[in-house]
């Protein structure tokens, strides 16, 4: 089968995995992106610091660290160690309906995640992880959400 | 977590991320049409190699750097939970991305990842300011 082939899925899938243990041991930290989004908006936009929960911001402040990180970790994959196209998003994207249909996108992303306190990282690797039910019911819902947009819209 | 070890780990992740592809909407797309195994094999490997970490770290009793014992209590399971999730899973599929691959996406140039990262800013306010009004 093909995907015996090419084991780079199988490289790629133990590197992320290997986070939750690093990011447990180095800071005793679980390891999660969602909510870096309430410390990047309360940076770039002061005013609604006061909007969220002190106690989350204080506790996730690493994360807008991190954050910066992944855009640093895009630039170097792509410009340094490129091995040919990176095309990561559709042309037609690139419009304004395109950049209207991306933010509300990526609204549905941002409140979803909030509200299911955690992401892929959060609830699909780190929360399975730790074998936790809360996690397999976000994941499954991370699913089904996604497959009513693929089948239904 | 000290600022230097945030940004190296960010940039382990984000070079990750971005050379696995998982940031791509094209294998967002294949993998919620059940066109190739790809996306599955590699969560489905990120898990196990999880699973297995905790349960290692469980049993030799290890300390953080900081020597506190390690945090394994995971997250509350409520109405969120589902009902987030879903709406969450929604805007995977809309935009390719889920919270990390944004900022990942950004970092390769596609700059027009900058909606969905202003998009995802904004879904963030807005769930704080609905927070008490909706069902936990």
């Amino acid at each position: 089968m093909e995907i015996f082939e090419n084991l780079d899925w199988l490289i790629y899938g133990i590197l992320i995995g290997l986070f939750v243990p690093i990011i447990l041991l180095l800071g005793n930290k679980q390891f999660g992106i969602s909510s870096a989004m309430q410390n990047v908006c309360s940076v770039i936009i002061p005013k609604t610091k006061k909007l969220f929960s002190k106690e989350e911001l204080n506790e996730n402040s690493w994360k807008l660290y991190f954050v910066i990180g992944i855009v640093v970790g895009g630039i170097l994959a792509t410009s340094f160690f490129d091995e040919g196209i990176n095309i990561f998003l559709p042309q037609k994207y690139y419009s304004i309906e395109g950049i209207i249909t991306l933010f509300l996108g990526g609204l549905l992303v941002g409140f979803g995640t909030r509200y299911a306190n955690g992401c892929t990282s959060g609830h699909s690797i780190t929360g399975l992880s730790m074998l936790k039910l809360s996690s397999l019911l976000a994941t499954i819902s991370f699913f089904v959400g996604g497959l009513i947009y693929t089948f239904i819209f | 977590m000290n600022k230097i070890t945030s940004i190296f780990l960010g940039i382990s992740f984000g070079f990750v991320l971005t050379k696995s592809e998982v940031i791509s909407w094209f294998r967002i797309q294949k993998m919620f049409r059940f066109e190739e195994p790809y996306m599955y094999l590699i969560i489905g490997t990120a898990v196990i190699v999880g699973i297995i970490s905790i349960q290692i770290l469980k049993k030799v009793k290890l300390k953080s750097l900081s020597k506190e014992n390690l945090d394994f209590s995971g997250k509350e399971l409520n109405k969120g939970t589902i009902i987030g999730g879903t709406i969450f899973g929604i805007g995977w599929a809309i935009t390719g991305a889920c919270p990390g691959p944004i900022f990942a996406q950004i970092g390769t140039g596609e700059y027009v990842a900058f909606a969905t990262l202003i998009g995802a800013m904004s879904g963030s306010l807005l769930y704080n300011i609905l927070r008490n009004k909706l069902p936990q």
